[in-house]
């Protein structure tokens, strides 16, 4: 019986030993160290070879062969380490084959290399410059993962941190002479807020307005065109405004002209009214354009304070656990007047802002009574419950008493 | 003068002669409650009873305007507090006295552990008392889901799912507890029927049977004071129950109203925002107070003991030591009939060391 186990174990060893040593090149660069072992080590989490893509499929070679001389020859089309300036084309083999990513990504574009092409990156490399970024330096080179894995280079999350890399690094930008302070501006942006703190990942990051494999820096004609992808009604309304023509001959760039690019502050009525607002880089305070700016500042002003006043009543109303939920709903409903009074400044016209101020002042004084009369309501009950404490306390004096005279009479009775 | 008295003795024998009165009324006079240092432990059995004649009375006022649908639950509730007038104080009441229920009935659960009280002939009285407690916790837990907000019905949730966890019959249970294959409106029903017609019918059976048990052993009194009045030869001394003792638990059920209205004024218990089931749990969801302890012990538990899940094996530990607590008077005496006090307030102490630890590390943690 034991020789037989024993005979079966060793045939079953013998069978799976040829399977086992099938990636001759993850075993022996396993075993290296440094640089040569690196890749073994991460490539176990890559997306390709979860796939069942291995070594030998990038760098050629025979992974099954034992013999390094042999597995790494030229005989069987060992590559070796690609050059810079060949991977996207050795990436495009297989990403730019519809029928062969069609087998494990349905959904997935096949024009990635074309792209490129178009790209600033993939233009200076075409012209024999190899710093530029191409495949592996925003993808990594042997831990490629898949973008909505959250430890992917080019998660929505960690993507900006992949461009710095060589945007936010000085000495690699001088050849360039384009500026560093795209990453640090943007991490102030309201976009990044919402990304980062609101875990947004539909928020926009680099490639949002960039591009992705074709990034390229917009041109100053479609700045408009790429904010209004997300905010489609500022666009329209930007375009139908007296500024868009102004802006288009002096070719000023749309929406960053007020709102800058990479910094791309929360909107306030700061911004319209006062020394130091946009407005006034161009217009002068008192002729008609400052004015309005000034005016449809005010307003916006007014409704902030106002919200915020009622604001700061029911939420008083609320920690004294009173029930406010509808007049909470209501203030929601004035916080999106003033949403809507900040795109009707778009339009260039204080009658536009003052509608929404007006349904969202509505909004606030409404609020604000509720809050008030909840808070009147509180007064109330805690008087009543002052009036029925005291009824309670003399109720149980009262008791108190009587049990003492019943007491004191059996006392008596019994002595 | 004489006349009106021969009326009133008329009309007390008219009624004697229909319902017995004169025997409820020797009864009552013949009736005492031992005096001794832990008499004021007697009197949270009458508060839990108190407090539960509140939750009747209350439920039923809020029962004329609580719908049991997800669509009008919540609403119902927000109608109540916000509209209806003193609907605000019946809810708050209807929350707090549970709350308090339950709590007043753990203090007089330890209490009878402490004082000795469920020792022979009083093992039913007991066992009533403990299926008592769980059906207020089943009250508990049916009556958390009612207003349909967000913090309750994901709690309903990890509770229902916590139960498909109970071995063997884990996934009917759970089943028969939704109504179907989540937490939704087939649950909130079958919640609001047990909340207001099954549970009610069967605790007020058990309380008139616990109640019954109660006037007919009578009071017990601790193994020490009996054993020092034997020693010293002399008698307990007693109190009448009626009007002594009768009136000091109605003072003590003024107190406990007067506490309830500062709660319910003071801190009106919060209706939140109402339920979203196609949003995730919120970070932080947690049972009642009186679940927290099993819940954060369930948490503690790793994955796999051995070779079962980890939940499985909290269930079976919970459900021994809940069987083992039930059959307290069985093994709280030795063969020869002698009390194991000792080991008896050593296990209760225990127990309420590791009720309040676990309870203020699950609420905190």
């Amino acid at each position: 019986m034991i020789l037989w186990t024993v005979s079966l174990m060793t045939m079953v060893l013998w069978l799976a030993l040829p399977l086992a040593a099938s990636d001759t090149c993850a075993e022996c660069h396993a075993a290296l160290e440094g640089e040569l072992q690196a890749p073994a080590v991460v490539f176990v989490n890559d997306v390709h070879r979860r796939v069942g893509f291995g070594c030998a499929d990038c760098h050629g070679g025979d992974a099954t062969a034992k013999d390094p001389e042999v597995s790494m020859s030229r005989a069987r089309a060992f590559l070796g380490k690609i050059a810079r300036s060949s991977v996207p084309r050795l990436c495009a083999r297989c990403h730019s084959d519809a029928s062969l990513m069609h087998r494990f990504k349905p959904q997935q574009r096949v024009d990635q290399l074309a792209q490129y092409q178009t790209s600033v990156h993939g233009r200076r490399l075409a012209a024999g410059d190899e710093a530029v970024a191409n495949c592996v330096d925003c993808h990594s080179v042997h831990d490629i993962r898949e973008v909505k894995d959250a430890l992917a280079t080019v998660h929505p999350l960690r993507l900006t941190e992949t461009c710095a890399r060589c945007h936010a690094d000085p000495e690699h930008m001088k050849k360039y002479k384009i500026p560093t302070t795209q990453f640090a501006d943007y991490r102030e942006s309201v976009h990044w807020e919402a990304l980062s703190r609101r875990r947004d990942l539909s928020a926009p990051s680099c490639a949002s307005c960039h591009g992705n494999h074709g990034a390229a820096p917009p041109e100053v004609a479609s700045v408009a065109a790429i904010c209004g992808t997300c905010h489609a009604l500022l666009e329209d309304l930007y375009n139908r405004s007296p500024h868009q023509p102004v802006f288009s001959s002096l070719g000023m760039a749309g929406c960053v002209t007020c709102h800058g690019n990479h910094a791309v502050y929360k909107p306030s009525a700061r911004m319209l009214a006062g020394s130091d607002s946009v407005c006034s880089q161009c217009h002068d305070q008192q002729s008609g354009g400052g004015k309005a700016a000034s005016e449809m500042g005010a307003l916006i002003s007014r409704l902030q304070k106002e919200i915020d006043r009622a604001a700061e009543i029911v939420e008083r109303a609320r920690r004294s656990g009173m029930e406010v939920s509808e007049s909470l709903l209501r203030l929601q409903e004035g916080r999106q007047s003033i949403v809507k009074a900040r795109v009707a400044v778009h339009n260039s016209r204080v009658d536009a802002v003052a509608e929404p101020v007006n349904e969202g002042l509505l909004i606030a004084a409404e609020t604000y009574q509720a809050g008030e009369k909840a808070l009147k309501e509180r007064d109330i009950r805690r008087v009543g419950l002052s009036i029925s404490l005291l009824a309670i306390f003399a109720t149980v004096v009262g008791l108190w008493m009587a049990i003492r005279s019943i007491e004191g009479q059996s006392a008596g009775g019994s002595s | 003068m004489f006349s009106s008295e021969h009326d009133a003795a008329a009309r007390r024998g008219w009624l004697d002669e229909r319902l017995g009165l004169a025997a409820i009324r020797e009864f009552i006079a013949h009736k005492t409650v031992p005096v001794h240092s832990g008499t004021v432990w007697y009197y949270f059995g009458g508060i839990t009873l108190f407090l539960f004649v509140i939750q009747v009375i209350t439920g039923i006022l809020l029962l004329l305007y609580y719908r049991p649908t997800p669509g009008e639950a919540y609403e119902s509730v927000q109608f109540i507090m916000t509209q209806v007038q003193f609907g605000w104080l019946v809810r708050s009441i209807h929350s707090w006295a549970a709350n308090l229920m339950i709590l007043f009935a753990l203090i007089h659960m330890f209490s009878v552990v402490f004082l000795h009280a469920y020792r022979r002939p009083r093992e039913v009285t007991w066992l009533s008392g403990i299926v008592l407690l769980a059906l207020a916790f089943a009250f508990g837990f049916s009556g958390y889901l009612l207003p349909w907000n967000t913090v309750s019905y994901f709690a309903t949730k990890v509770g229902a799912d916590m139960a498909a966890s109970i071995p063997g019959i884990g996934s009917y249970v759970a089943r028969f507890l939704k109504g179907g294959v989540d937490v939704g409106g087939a649950t909130l029903t079958r919640f609001f029927g047990f909340h207001v017609a099954v549970l009610p019918g069967l605790t007020t059976l058990l309380l008139l049977l616990h109640l019954a048990l109660v006037q007919r052993l009578g009071i017990s009194s601790p193994p020490r004071v009996v054993e020092e009045s034997l020693r010293k030869g002399q008698k307990i001394a007693q109190m009448p129950f009626f009007p002594n003792f009768f009136l000091r638990e109605l003072m003590a059920w003024y107190v406990t109203l007067a506490l309830l209205g500062i709660l319910a004024a003071l801190f009106p218990w919060e209706l939140g925002e109402k339920a979203d089931p196609f949003l995730p749990a919120p970070a932080g969801i947690r049972p009642e107070w009186y679940f927290l302890a099993p819940f954060y012990t369930l948490k503690l538990l790793p994955g796999h003991i051995w070779f079962f899940e980890g939940e499985l094996v909290g269930f079976v530990g919970f459900g021994l030591l809940a069987l083992w607590w039930a059959a307290l008077p069985f093994w709280a005496t030795n063969r020869r009939g002698l009390l194991r006090s000792q080991l008896v307030s050593g296990v209760g102490i225990a127990l309420l060391a590791y009720l309040a630890t676990f309870s203020f590390l699950g609420y905190w943690r």
